[in-house]
């Protein structure tokens, strides 16, 4: 029970995540890590998605709300403080519900979408460009990269996303590690905790 | 799926749950012993939780109205029921369920219609509210998870002190919405006998008159017993505005107004709480209505003679949120960032793999008019495919063919048409529409796409599965068997990754003058267990930059701003249709030559 004594924090305050990505790519189970950590963390904790047709491949969004009192599960646009983007247009995309001097972790990861496959539009490859002159704080992580070379296993990508996102949060590491292990396969354990360490190092 | 069991020695735990898994959580501790679904975002997770309490028996039914049937019958043996349906499916449902409200129940029954405001993954857009006052059923609704899991608890003693079918109507953020919830231990379910009572439960029309008297009076306690229901509530802030909220739309608002305005948080919502209503309204000085899709508090609490600004400001359809009533009621914008950078959509597509795009692609060359049907085959109406003409509900597809064909005919104009229904939807409403082929002399072809699952929704087991909710192997009722029976003589089985196969089933079947059936057989390339295929690449010496394997649209074929194509690797799963289609024999497999 110490963990959660170090992590409990009062704030009146409301803090508004965005996970985003492409259906398919495993928002999900990070959405339910960070709000398994939130929940640790002695925070009020809603989580709103959308499942069904957009998992085909279609852009998707998690949004998670945390503090003493939450009411809409959804977080409006103009009021992220952090928004995790698992693919570079999709960060763009989310980028209204940005609040000014809000913060962008990014994986540095292009998918393209069917329109862009067929031909039929552009895919905007300057997006770290544009989200650098947007974003207050903009973190660039090669999550496959760091999935590969730190963790040896190309799994873990979206684990190592959260250790970038978790440098940006206030919340104690042991937490994280806890929830992370309650929450993989228990053989890929260590590859995920050396992938979240060493995404949050990234920057 | 969630494990949603207490901790080993635990009394009481605080779990994050949506409130799908919510309600199947309160399934098990407020007794439940029965449910039955047809899955339908949002919601299908109700049931998949359901099946994880050995206490339970769940099962997937054929349909909804299945489904309320079978529970019906649950209830009637002392079972406590969940039966679970996306809001088309009360439609489908609509028959057994008007007439539940008359014979009442034995053990609590309740339905839960979870609506799509918004049309995430629906075809249309319907507040089943509305069902409630219609049916003549008590509804509640709840406004977060841990309500979601309570109300199971009240629906239960609801349903079973007034001898009714209880509504709980939720909506996609209720469903997929996560919150905290305290669970507890399951409590024990009463025991029921069942009792023969033909006055009660067979509606011959001496009897329903009589049972439709029971109604009114039953309704007439609802009514007394909603003014004292606890959880129809008065917030008190300032008086200055009060507001009448339900579900949802009670988050919103306490979003955007906090402290500074008064709430009537009704959950109770049919019969409403009048007492309350008029004594709230008069300790206020200006009211608002915030609810979701129709005005169905609004119009309601109008009658009463109180009034409201409602609809007048808050829109009539979508969702809603905390944004539209800042914007709405206090004429508030939070600043946003402007991009003006255009950024393509990402519609969903049909997977790479996915056994329907071939037969697509065939029909798009066909011109033949194409009645579609609901599934994952709904993929195949934006380009590149754009093989369908018609989308409308679970089943459409054979009726709609069959009635083109027959009034071409009638006319003169003399066209056919195909209709293409999966397997899951012919179990769900095709039968009966493929019966009435038969029964009439249609010469429709019909296309039913057998990818062993309910892919949609989430790959749920169907009758033709070969096994149960509960993962139990069962009898597998074979689609060519079934049609066959049916008087059918022309029927055909081919797989669905051999074109040229296909193409002649296809062109067969449109010549043939009469009823005919092609069934192409195989697994949703996302189903676990399959054999893997070798993947392909493109031999880019042989390719001529065509690009005729990009009218497929599988998303593993990626095109380069040279015009050049690859494939990518992790994502094909070496059906080779693009193979198949490429004239030019560029397509083959990594490390090995693949026969075009
Ligand atoms: C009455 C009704 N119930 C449920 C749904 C939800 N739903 C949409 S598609 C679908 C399943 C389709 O399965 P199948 O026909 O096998 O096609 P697949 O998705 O596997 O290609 C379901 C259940 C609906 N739209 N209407």
């Amino acid at each position: 029970m110490l963990l959660l004594k170090l992590g409990v924090r009062f704030l009146a305050k409301v803090t508004n995540v965005l996970l985003v990505g492409v259906g398919g790519q495993g928002t999900l189970l990070a959405a339910r890590i960070l709000s398994g950590v939130l929940q640790q963390g002695g925070y009020d904790v809603k989580m709103s998605e959308v499942h069904g047709m957009s998992q085909r491949g279609g852009s998707v969004v998690t949004f998670v709300r945390y503090g003493d009192r939450i009411y809409s599960p959804l977080v409006e646009k103009g009021t992220a403080d952090l928004i995790l983007s698992f693919e570079k247009m999709e960060a763009l995309r989310w980028l209204p519900y940005l609040k000014p001097g809000g913060t962008v972790v990014v994986n540095d990861f292009a998918l393209l979408p069917a329109p862009v496959l067929m031909g039929k539009a552009e895919y905007p490859y300057n997006a770290l460009e544009i989200l650098k002159e947007q974003a207050e704080t903009l973190i660039v992580l090669d999550a496959a990269k760091v999935a590969m070379e730190e963790a040896g296993n190309i799994r873990t990508q979206n684990v190592a996303l959260l250790g970038a996102l978790a440098s940006h949060m206030d919340i104690d590491t042991e937490i994280w590690q806890q929830v992370i292990r309650e929450s993989v396969p228990p053989k890929t354990v260590e590859a995920n905790l050396k992938a979240f360490a060493a995404g949050g190092q990234q920057h | 799926m969630a494990e949603l069991k207490l901790p080993k020695g635990e009394k009481s735990v605080k779990l994050f749950l949506s409130g799908n898994e919510a309600i199947a959580r309160g399934g098990y501790e407020y007794g439940a012993t029965f449910a039955a679904a047809y899955p339908g975002t949002p919601s299908t997770e109700i049931l998949e939780n359901l099946t994880s309490y050995e206490e339970i028996y769940a099962e997937w039914s054929t349909n909804e109205k299945v489904a309320l049937e079978v529970g019906l019958g649950a209830s009637l043996a002392g079972s406590r029921v969940i039966v679970a349906m996306k809001h088309v499916g009360v439609n489908v449902a609509a028959d057994p369920l008007f007439t539940a409200a008359y014979t009442g129940v034995n053990g609590g029954f309740l339905l839960v219609s979870a609506d799509d405001p918004t049309m995430h993954s629906s075809q249309n857009e319907q507040d089943n509210r509305n069902v409630a006052p219609f049916a003549k059923i008590p509804m509640l609704e709840p406004s977060d998870s841990q309500e979601a899991k309570d109300l199971v608890g009240q629906g239960f003693e609801i349903s079973e002190k007034f001898d009714t079918p209880v509504l709980i109507r939720i909506t996609t953020r209720i469903a997929h919405g996560k919150g905290l919830v305290h669970c507890q231990e399951r409590q024990q379910p009463p025991e029921l006998d069942y009792k023969k009572d033909a006055a009660k439960y067979c509606m011959l029309p001496a009897f329903a008159r009589q049972r439709r008297l029971v109604i009114e009076e039953r309704t007439a306690r609802l009514q007394e017993f909603s003014e004292n229901f606890p959880y129809n509530k008065i917030e008190w802030g300032s008086k200055d505005v009060g507001i009448i909220t339900s579900g949802i739309s009670y988050q919103y608002a306490k979003e955007v107004f906090g402290d500074s305005a008064s709430y009537l948080k009704l959950t109770l919502t049919w019969p409403l709480p009048e007492k309350m209503i008029r004594e709230f309204a008069a300790k206020v000085n200006k009211i608002y209505v915030i609810e979701e899709l129709d005005p169905y508090l609004e119009t309601q609490i109008r009658a009463l003679g109180v009034e409201v600004i409602g609809k007048d400001v808050i829109p009539n359809m979508f969702e809603l949120s905390a944004e539209i009533l800042r914007e709405r009621i206090l004429g508030q914008k939070l600043p946003e960032q402007e991009l003006d950078v255009p950024i393509p959509p990402r519609p969903p597509v049909l997977c790479a793999g996915c056994p329907h795009r071939p037969v697509f692609y065939i029909l798009k060359k066909m011109k033949v008019p194409v009645m579609g049907d609901i599934g994952c085959y709904g993929l195949a109406v934006p380009p590149p495919l754009e093989a369908v003409d018609t989308t409308v509900c679970m089943g459409a597809s054979i009726t709609m063919a069959h009635g083109f064909q027959k009034a071409s005919s009638w006319l003169g104009t003399n066209k056919k048409a195909v209709g293409v229904i999966g397997d899951s939807t012919f179990f769900h409403s095709g039968m009966t529409g493929l019966a009435d082929l038969v029964f009439n002399k249609g010469a429709s072809a019909v296309l039913v796409l057998d990818n062993r699952t309910t892919a949609m929704t989430g790959h749920q087991p169907h009758p033709g599965s070969g096994i149960t909710a509960k993962g139990e192997p069962t009898q597998e009722i074979k689609i060519e068997d079934v049609v066959r029976s049916m008087g059918v003589e022309d029927v055909a089985v081919v797989d669905a990754y051999d074109l040229d196969g296909a193409e002649k089933a296809i062109r067969h079947a449109l010549d043939f003058d009469g009823p005919s059936v092609v069934i192409f057989r195989r697994a949703c390339a996302l189903l676990k267990g399959l054999p893997k295929l070798p993947p392909l690449q493109i031999d880019q010496e042989k390719c001529t930059k065509c690009h005729i394997c990009l009218s497929t649209g599988c998303p593993a074929l990626v095109h380069h701003p040279d015009k050049s194509v690859t494939i990518d690797t992790d994502a094909c799963t070496g059906c080779t249709v693009c193979a198949q289609v490429c004239p030019f024999d560029a397509i083959v497999e990594v490390g090995g030559e693949v026969l075009g």
